[in-house]
């Protein structure tokens, strides 16, 4: 990467001596543990409460950095006594894999549209997008309750999670279309115009020669739309009171957290194996992540 | 955003003769195949983004309740919130619009405290992650060793889902079971101190503060991370240049690296500035906009009067404050980014 040129370029004569580099390599790391540190917490104490027994969380004495004996009852109090993996995780798992699947399908033609064909109002186009990916969430939860309630005397959406996959794309779209929309102009041209002078589609044209060469890309959109979708919660809250069909951050919030003093254990049980999946994910496909995440600032 | 179409004009010229390509530009076909590729999204942004939109302006200038389409009450909503007073009813119809009384006293207290604690809220937010991802990014450029493992769990607050991971925080602030305040009690040199046990979630400014450090937390990634890859993108010639006028690393970083981040910094204040005026999670799971109001922001407000109180019509016109701001932070973000430089958005 040409950002470890850039680091030992200006040192001058000073970056000649492996003493200096040393010193330089111990304070930077010095510095960067409290910031790993501080990142990682909250999912180590989780970690470490959810071994924990009852009577240990409850010993106030005791460090609560660190757990002495180590039991999985709060894993199994999860999976025997709560809807947490039978329902809240699985209808996660089905609400981020139809969202994102459609929002990328819907994403991707409006991207290639934005990057490549001239019509009308592309313009236009291209600022609605942008402004539409930067109005929260909040601001359209209230009417939304009401288109939901009109599309529910057509087809039997409202509290259940077939409202959350009408919606997500909402957010996921706009994203998904600017990000694409850099990738797409990044495929050389040229190969493109072959196809298109052979006598191919725009259509074919996109899915077997743009969309392979643009595939990075895709990845990336997929990957974002499933963190977001993921970690999607004011919608879920609005729209769902059935207990059996909420996702898994409204579902821990609204059903994990109750009037006793015990709850912590399960908790955050709860919450470590609800935020794995995004993490593992993530671990994978850091890099996609990332460029995905800097695209709009740099690109 | 600029959309070039520079390429799209060169192929429509390329492989069509001049007199079928002026039939072709008549036969709108170019507008035809754009906007079919478009159609599904504009069907979707329109039926749940505009119309809703709209629909929640029309919310707020009625008194719509959960179930009940509610009349047009014109700006009743924003003016109770502001406390403007209408006793101009009887007057004659040229003096109507002087009937307007302003009593600040009058207006909903909540709603101020919102605007308060939302204005608190956004800049030390931002600033704090501006500051500190800055900080993070200029040392994830530094270190050579160990790159993923470094980047990898410095972005882990920003893609962890935020209800869980502040659900984390809740206990870590919780008020008997604090590791914040357990600290106080039993580390040495901390205990001596004799301070705590703190509430942290109890007490209005602390909790005002921790709902700040988590957000703070969640978001300084985004920034180190979105800086990080406008460091690596700063050519090394400038550094050169300026190391050949004998430029010191901390005039270098002032000179070089500081104004060519400008145009990222500026993208991802504008972004930061808006998801966090917009934050829902992390109070919601905290304060619930307590202790007494001192950490609702619009969002948490507008949830609390629209479902929690079923006023919807009060409830859209408190979210849709959000929208004026959002509007003003990307005009002045824009206009800034295409006047610094070359490139950005």
């Amino acid at each position: 990467m040409a950002s470890s040129a850039i680091s030992t370029v200006g040192l001058g004569a000073k970056a000649k001596t492996p003493m200096w580099r040393i010193r330089k390599e111990v304070v930077t790391y010095a510095s960067l543990i409290p910031y790993i540190a501080f990142s990682l917490f909250p999912l180590y104490i989780m970690f470490i409460t959810s071994l924990k027994s009852k009577q240990e969380i409850n010993n106030l004495g005791a460090s609560p950095f660190w757990a002495t004996g180590i039991t999985l009852e709060n894993y199994v109090y999860l999976a025997e006594n709560t809807h947490f993996f039978d329902h809240w995780l699985l209808n996660t798992f089905i609400v981020t894999a139809v969202s994102t699947a459609i929002s990328v399908a819907i994403g991707i033609l409006a991207a290639y549209a934005l990057a490549r064909l001239r019509f009308r109002g592309v313009e236009a186009f291209g600022l609605a997008v942008f402004v539409t990916y930067l109005v929260p969430q909040a601001l359209l939860f209230l009417p939304l309750i009401n288109v939901i309630n009109f599309i529910d005397d057509f087809i039997p959406i409202r509290d259940t999670y077939w409202s959350l996959i009408l919606t997500y794309p909402t957010f996921l779209i706009p994203f998904v279309t600017w990000l694409l929309m850099g990738y797409f102009r990044t495929v050389p041209f040229e190969v493109e115009e072959c196809a298109y002078i052979d006598g191919a589609s725009r259509m074919r044209t996109l899915l077997t020669i743009v969309l392979p060469m643009a595939l990075p890309g895709v990845a990336c959109a997929v990957l974002f739309s499933f963190t977001l979708c993921w970690n999607e919660f004011l919608y879920t809250l609005v729209f769902i009171q059935d207990e059996i069909q909420k996702t898994l951050s409204v579902g821990v919030l609204t059903e994990l957290v109750r009037g006793d003093i015990y709850f912590w254990g399960s908790l955050m049980a709860a919450c470590l194996v609800g935020s794995l999946p995004v993490i593992v994910i993530y671990a994978f496909f850091m890099d996609y992540y990332v460029s995905g995440l800097t695209a709009g600032a740099i690109k | 955003m600029a959309i070039s179409n520079t390429k799209e004009q060169v192929l429509v010229g390329r492989d069509l003769t001049a007199a079928s390509r002026q039939r072709w530009r008549r036969s709108f076909g170019p507008d035809l195949d754009g906007f079919g590729f478009i159609l599904p999204a504009v069907i979707i942004m329109v039926c749940l983004v505009v119309y809703p939109f709209f629909l929640a302006i029309w919310f707020s200038l009625s008194d719509a309740v959960i179930g009940e389409p509610g009349r047009w009450v014109g700006l009743e909503n924003f003016m109770y919130l502001f406390g403007i007073m209408y006793d101009g009813q009887d007057l004659p119809w040229y003096l109507k619009f002087t009937g307007f009384s302003w009593d600040l006293s009058l207006a909903d207290d909540i709603f101020l405290m919102t605007l308060r604690n939302t204005l608190l809220f956004a800049t030390i937010s931002v600033v704090l992650k501006g500051v500190f991802g800055l900080g993070a990014a200029l040392l994830m450029q530094r270190a050579t060793r160990m790159r993923r493992f470094v980047r990898g769990s410095i972005l882990v607050p920003f893609v962890a889902p935020t209800v869980l991971t502040t659900l984390g925080w809740w206990l870590i602030f919780d008020p008997t079971y604090s590791h914040i305040n357990w600290l106080f009690a039993n580390l040495w040199p901390l205990n001596l101190l004799g301070l705590g046990p703190f509430q942290w979630l109890g007490n209005p400014n602390l909790a005002l503060s921790s709902v700040i450090f988590v957000n703070f937390w969640r978001g300084m990634p985004f920034f180190a991370v979105t800086i990080f890859a406008g460091l690596v993108a700063i050519p090394d010639q400038l550094y050169e240049a300026a190391e050949t006028d004998g430029a010191s690393t901390l005039r270098k970083f002032w000179h070089v690296t500081l104004p060519l981040l400008r145009p990222v910094m500026a993208v991802v204040i504008l972004f930061s500035t808006i998801f966090t005026l917009a934050d829902f999670g992390i109070v919601y799971v905290l304060t619930r906009g307590g202790p007494m109001n001192y950490t609702h922001l619009f969002a948490t407000y507008s949830f609390t009067v629209g479902i929690l109180n079923q006023e919807i019509g009060l409830g859209a016109a408190i979210s849709l404050f959000l929208f004026p701001i959002l509007l003003l932070v990307v005009i002045f973000q824009l206009k800034m980014v295409r006047k610094e430089t070359g490139y950005g958005v």
